[in-house]
């Protein structure tokens, strides 16, 4: 893993983030800060986080334009998975066994791009590979001071516009 | 504050701090009287609203104490589709904090039509339905509406057609701005010639009463307001309640029985502290004010059964509970070449109100309702429900989101819904909330009328974006009313004893000093937009029940 994708944040979570979050969750977050201390995870093992790296980069690619990878994804999901999602953890523990399954045990990464699409593509209606894919939306689209959508990169590629503060007209067709 | 003991014998307890209690609160604490409001809800942010958060993602899961609507795990309840059937867990939300469900809604605050209270006479009842005429008249709401509007703080046009109920008095605030589906909107009407209006909201678009106009954020329904622009009970009621020094507003207190003495009459009621290890505390009060809305009012009397109520208190008519309408909807969405930026401004925009009036004729069903140019796209619900025809994930999904962002015109319907006997709130028989009372049941099904309904506000959703010029369009399949914040008609009001559950004062028949304000005691359900008749009701009811207070037709 990069230096940078490893840049979870965790510190510099948004004031009103952390609030939400110690208020609800304050072990998820101590393990969370711990593991960042530690350098690594507060949920996922490093295989683990590869494997979601992985996945995430399937589901929402790099191409012209930055995808799940530089969004930070897989730092939201662990966050998450120890704080809002805490009631998922079950469904990736027993997910990276079915990954594994599938894959012969090794690295989806290492497979070829068709074959890591193919794979995916059996397993999308489990409730791991949909699980995987929703948190993966919201890594990309949630405020960025949750650990995702790194730069608002996800809000810039849907035009959204976070100032929230709008005077009409809004759009192309209320224009007088 | 101010603060009273429970062992204090208050003039009046109300249950519930929504659009119905809060008015009440309000208008009886000004008239003088002693006041306790219990609500179930937290304060969520009540006078500091500029913390509300626009954060989407804690807003999906909030804390506890952030909460703004039920919890279906506590809070649970069952539904089915008709008494046959076992009733499975259900999803059944509503507003639960201080201000109920006014702090998070739409705001859409369409005044129901005067043909809407008279139609069994006028249109003529239907085999196997509820449909009765209520025992008050337009004219003599129309005075509560005006000044619901003006003390609540509603924007609206100002426009006359027998399209819009007719208004002694204009809205106090411009309408808000019709936004980019509005313009759609009126190209399309242009050419079907139909009639494009601004939403009617408790939204403010100036300010006004010391609050602050809507700055169009676009985080709105679900959300608490942040600039108090959101003509919510907390903010447009409730702290008049409280200044008076006579109204204390309790929090997080669920109430599980109202109670009544060997004479029949209440006596106050018992509530879980639910921030003090639910501790149960007993309230006295000389009249109750049952203000809970169309699901939980009729729940709690069923709860309140007695040896003088084996049926439920005020229940001898059987029908508490019965003739309930969760509203129905349906539309259908429409991709256009440029960005109309639909998430800026507030979440319901402009209506088309050509198929308000009954046409049973001309469209072979009964009833009618609004289209409203509604589709809330904040991102992480965009990302989640995914691009039109597309992929749910890889380069497929990722291109179609990004083409199709912000191109999306949404419409929702507000259709009428007709009261039936089978429809209704009941107690499970098994299944229980946390705090181990029988959840409540749900049980529903539209009649094929309404069904019919339905299915033509979708064909004219699909009409419409067409005219307007969608470059593809896609219809909701048409899907039958589960539950959710329209709740009403579960205590109808009316004349008769035998066939109602309060009388045209909303007092209950059964029990002289129990009052039901909220959407209960609608008898028919308009075309699904009840906040602004729920007001008006309760300021009407207010008026009389203070004046009945001080002549002693209500013993304070």
């Amino acid at each position: 893993m990069s230096g940078d994708r490893r840049k979870f944040l965790w510190r510099s979570l948004g004031g009103a983030t952390a609030a939400w979050l110690a208020a609800n969750w304050p072990q998820g977050l101590a393990a969370a800060e711990a593991a960042q201390g530690a350098g690594g995870f507060a949920f996922f093992s490093r295989a683990q986080a590869a494997e979601i790296d992985a996945m995430s980069a399937q589901i929402y690619p790099t191409d012209d334009l930055p995808g799940a990878r530089e969004a930070h994804v897989v730092g939201f999901i662990d966050l998450a998975l120890v704080t809002f999602a805490q009631d998922k953890q079950t469904i990736y523990t027993k997910g990276f066994g079915e990954l594994s399954a599938a894959t012969g045990g090794r690295p989806l990464g290492s497979l070829p791009e068709a074959r890591q699409i193919a794979l995916l593509t059996g397993i999308e209606n489990t409730p791991f590979f949909r699980t995987v894919r929703d948190h993966t939306v919201m890594g990309l689209f949630a405020a960025p001071q949750h650990g995702g959508n790194f730069g608002k990169l996800g809000w810039k590629q849907i035009g959204f516009d976070d100032s929230l503060n709008f005077r009409a007209p809004f759009g192309a067709y209320d224009k007088a | 504050m101010r603060k009273y003991n429970p062992n204090e014998d208050v003039d009046f307890l109300v249950i519930g701090s929504g659009a119905g209690g809060a008015v009440m609160a309000k208008q009886l604490a000004i008239a003088g009287f002693s006041v306790v409001v219990l609500e179930q809800g937290g304060w969520g942010a009540y006078g500091h609203e500029q913390d509300y958060s626009k954060d989407e993602l804690s807003n999906r899961f909030p804390a506890e104490d952030d909460m703004l609507m039920t919890n279906p795990k506590t809070q649970i309840n069952t539904f089915r589709r008709n008494a046959g059937e076992k009733a499975a867990i259900g999803n059944h939300s509503y507003g639960c904090v201080v201000g109920g469900g006014t702090v998070t809604y739409g705001g859409s605050s369409w005044r129901h039509l005067p043909w809407e209270f008279d139609e069994a006479s006028r249109f003529g009842t239907m085999a196997g339905t509820g449909i009765a005429d209520w025992p008050i008249s337009y004219a003599e709401l129309e005075p509560y509406y005006s000044q619901a509007e003006w003390e609540i703080g509603i924007s609206g046009p100002n426009i006359r057609s027998p399209l819009i109920a007719p208004m002694s008095r204009p809205y106090p605030v411009p309408p808000l701005p019709l936004k980019s589906s509005g313009a759609l909107f009126q190209r399309a009407a242009d050419k079907l010639n139909l009639t494009v209006v601004p939403n009617v909201a408790a939204i403010i678009t100036e300010p006004y009463r010391g609050r602050g106009a809507c700055i169009n954020c676009g985080m709105c329904s679900g959300y608490g307001c942040q600039t108090r622009a959101r003509s919510s009970s907390a903010v447009s009621l409730l702290p008049y309640a409280e200044a008076t020094g006579n109204c204390e507003i309790r929090a997080w207190s669920y109430v599980r029985e109202i109670s009544v003495d060997a004479t029949g009459k209440c006596t106050g009621a018992v509530y879980f502290e639910k921030k003090n290890a639910n501790r149960e505390v007993f309230q006295k009060a000389k009249v109750v004010v049952l203000a809970a809305n169309g699901t939980e009012t009729p729940r709690l009397l069923l709860l309140s059964k007695s040896g003088r109520f084996p049926q439920g208190l005020a229940n001898s008519s059987g029908i508490v509970g019965k003739y309930l309408m969760t509203g129905n909807g349906g539309g259908a969405h429409g991709l256009f070449s440029d960005p109309l930026n639909e998430y800026k401004g507030c979440v319901t925009g402009a209506a088309i109100l050509d198929y308000v009036p009954n046409d049973v004729k001309g469209r072979g069903w009964y009833g009618g309702g609004r289209l409203t140019a509604r589709g809330q796209m904040s991102p992480i619900q965009y990302g989640l429900s995914g691009p039109h025809n597309a992929p749910r994930w890889g380069a497929g999904y990722k291109k179609a989101l990004i083409e199709q962002a912000n191109r999306r015109m949404s419409l929702t319907n507000f259709i009428s819904q007709l009261p039936l006997e089978t429809n209704m709130v009941d107690l499970d028989p098994e299944v229980k909330d946390a705090w181990g009372l029988p959840a409540m049941r749900i049980t529903t099904t539209s009649h094929e009328n309404d069904m019919r309904g339905v299915r033509f506000f979708i064909e004219k959703s699909v009409e419409i974006l067409k005219a307007a010029g969608a470059s593809e369009v896609w219809a909701d399949a048409p899907s039958d009313a589960r539950g959710g914040a329209h709740a009403r008609g579960t205590c109808r009001m009316g004349n008769d004893p035998k066939s109602s559950v309060v009388n045209r004062y909303h007092r209950a028949h059964d029990v002289p000093n129990l009052f039901v304000v909220d959407g209960s005691s609608l008898v028919t359900g308009g075309r699904n937009h009840p906040t602004m008749t729920i007001s008006a009701l309760a300021f009407r009811a207010a008026e009389h029940l203070a004046k009945a207070a001080r002549t002693g037709n209500v013993r304070i």
